[in-house]
């Protein structure tokens, strides 16, 4: 550990991470969760794990964190083999997971507390991550005062303010509005890539995975294996919008998606089809 | 952004509304309350009056409101009842101190560790329901002054409200905030003030206010014995030197500062409350 806290006194930007070999299996679980993954994300790349529930994304992302230890195998941070959780590679889950009793800057400054750092340098580190995610102004407020999106912001700039290098994302906007889902996704992306450190986000959501990754690793179930790795080269201004490039992204991922389901691909164009002839009943009614 | 952001002005207008609207309901149950008092002071005028009319009950009309304030108020002026409260508090509070002390960490143990809770739950609710009085005899063996079998007492009283509210709210943590915890960096000792005491305190607290009622109802009892000071002794002083007017003067004493303290509690319990009403 002591290796990585002066890389990041350093600043050197995101990490680089190897996943070897990696199988697991829960207590008491005869099946693999995930059988012998095997890849690697470049140092500030943003890489989306796609599948179904129950492929083992969640499972793979806990282990790449560090906060659950794999059966086998092992992943390496920048050559460095995690061993257990630590504020270089921060999670934000589903739920923001604030402590209901914190102000929002006693929940930003929570891992520099942590980590002993002067008062002066919270403080002052608070003020910019609140910057960074737009909640300036609302230091003092209760963080149950605040909207689900704005909660979101704040486990943001709580993960952000203690420099990590990695920062995985468990589904974290999945219980918002779709505005505010939209939104949070591209300040992440922009964020992740401004202050330059690598993103790791588990979704289902295929237009999730086409606006922050530029790769996606679609995985299949039963047992959690790699089915399928889908670059995604776009320019961000592309991801933003609904362009064609986006689209056609889109369509290539759910390809991908669909057949690491098991579901044919005739079943899902049917089904495209059927949204389709509905979108033309309800413009010819208008 | 700006969908999310909140109009400032209609902020603070909703909240000087709420405001208001607190204000209006505290002075309504204050009205209530003073109610309430007043019929109290009735019936008891009226009982008082009954004995001192009767002649075979009319040496008992200390009882009544007018003797006792009397008396109440000769013993604050000479300060013999802050004298004969004193030691009173002086036990609830090393009982409750010790209470605290054992209760709450064995209640974070109980509410963490699962074998601990299934292996302490007879044990603990058999112990539980024994009259803290019913140890009387075994403290007075046990400890070799009055004071601290008193002190004794009232702690074993004291403990298992606390215990199990804390047990409780162990329980109640989101396992996720560990999670969060150790992402963050956090070390045992961060886990443990930073994290588990802020979110168990309400618990705690509710169980602490449990215990100061439970502990204030045994005391007086446990004065009954050995000791020539506080409250229990006091009333029983009384009883013997024919001082009705002191004993119900003491009566009130101790209805007044069992009141406090439980509005002490209660205050604290809302200060560490962090659960927002929706």
């Amino acid at each position: 550990m002591t290796v990585a806290s002066d890389r990041h006194r350093g600043r050197k930007p995101g990490a680089h991470i190897a996943v070897t070999g990696v199988s697991h299996r829960f207590r008491r679980n005869a099946t693999y969760a995930l059988t012998n993954v095997e890849f690697e994300i470049q140092p500030c790349e943003a890489v989306a794990l796609v599948g179904r529930s129950g492929c083992g994304k969640s499972t793979l992302l806990h282990i790449m964190s560090g906060l659950t230890a794999p059966t086998k195998g092992e992943i390496r941070l920048d050559g460095a083999l995690v061993k257990g959780p630590s504020p270089e590679c921060v999670v934000m889950f589903q739920q923001p997971h604030l402590f209901p009793w914190m102000t929002v800057a006693q929940s930003v400054g929570l891992g520099l507390k942590f980590a002993g750092r002067p008062k002066k340098e919270i403080e002052a580190r608070v003020q910019e991550l609140l910057a960074l995610v737009e909640l300036d102004g609302y230091e003092k407020r209760n963080v149950q005062e605040l909207s689900g999106g704005q909660q979101q912001r704040v486990a943001l700039a709580r993960s952000l303010a203690v420099h990590p290098e990695v920062l995985f994302l468990d589904e974290p906007f999945s219980a918002l509005d779709l505005v505010t889902r939209r939104a949070l996704q591209q300040d992440v992306r922009r964020i992740a890539s401004e202050i330059g450190i690598t993103l790791v986000i588990v979704t289902h959501d295929i237009p999730e995975a086409v606006t922050m990754a530029d790769r996606a690793i679609v995985m299949a179930p039963n047992p959690g294996r790699i089915f399928d790795i889908v670059p995604i080269d776009l320019d961000d201004a592309d991801r933003s919008e609904r362009s064609a490039a986006a689209q056609a992204a889109q369509e290539r991922l759910q390809k991908s998606f669909e057949g690491a389901s098991g579901r044919s691909v005739e079943l899902a164009a049917a089904r495209q089809a059927g949204v389709e002839t509905l979108r033309l009943a309800a413009a010819g009614q208008h | 952004m700006s969908a999310e952001a909140i109009d400032g002005a209609a902020l603070a207008q909703f909240e000087s509304e709420a405001r208001a609207r607190k204000v209006g309901d505290a002075s309504r149950g204050a009205g209530f309350a003073l109610i309430g008092l007043a019929v109290l002071l009735a019936v008891w005028w009226v009982g008082g009056k009954i004995i001192a009319d009767n002649p075979a009950t009319a040496n008992f009309a200390g009882f009544a409101p007018a003797p006792t304030f009397e008396k109440l108020w000769e013993m604050l002026r000479s300060g013999f009842a802050w004298r004969m409260t004193w030691p009173s508090l002086m036990r609830i509070g090393a009982g409750l101190a010790w209470a605290i002390a054992i209760g709450v960490p064995m209640g974070i143990v109980i509410g963490r560790f699962r074998a601990a809770r299934e292996a302490s739950s007879v044990p603990f609710q058999f112990l539980r329901m024994i009259s803290p009085l019913a140890w009387m005899p075994i403290a007075v063996l046990a400890f070799p002054s009055w004071d601290r079998a008193i002190i004794f007492l009232i702690g074993v009283a004291a403990v298992w409200p606390i215990l199990f509210s804390t047990a409780h709210g162990f329980r109640r943590i989101d396992p996720a905030w560990f999670k969060v915890g150790r992402n963050l960096g956090a070390r045992p000792w961060h886990m443990l003030f930073t994290i588990i005491m802020p979110a168990i305190a309400q618990d705690a607290l509710a169980g602490i206010r449990l215990a100061v009622g439970v502990a204030w109802i045994v005391l007086v009892p446990a004065e009954f014995l050995g000791v020539t000071s506080g409250l229990g002794y006091s009333i029983n002083d009384a009883r013997d030197a024919l001082e009705y007017d002191r004993l119900a003067a003491t009566v009130v004493i101790i209805g007044v500062i069992g009141f406090s303290l439980d509005w002490i509690c209660e205050r604290a319990i809302r200060k560490a409350s962090w659960a927002r009403e929706e």
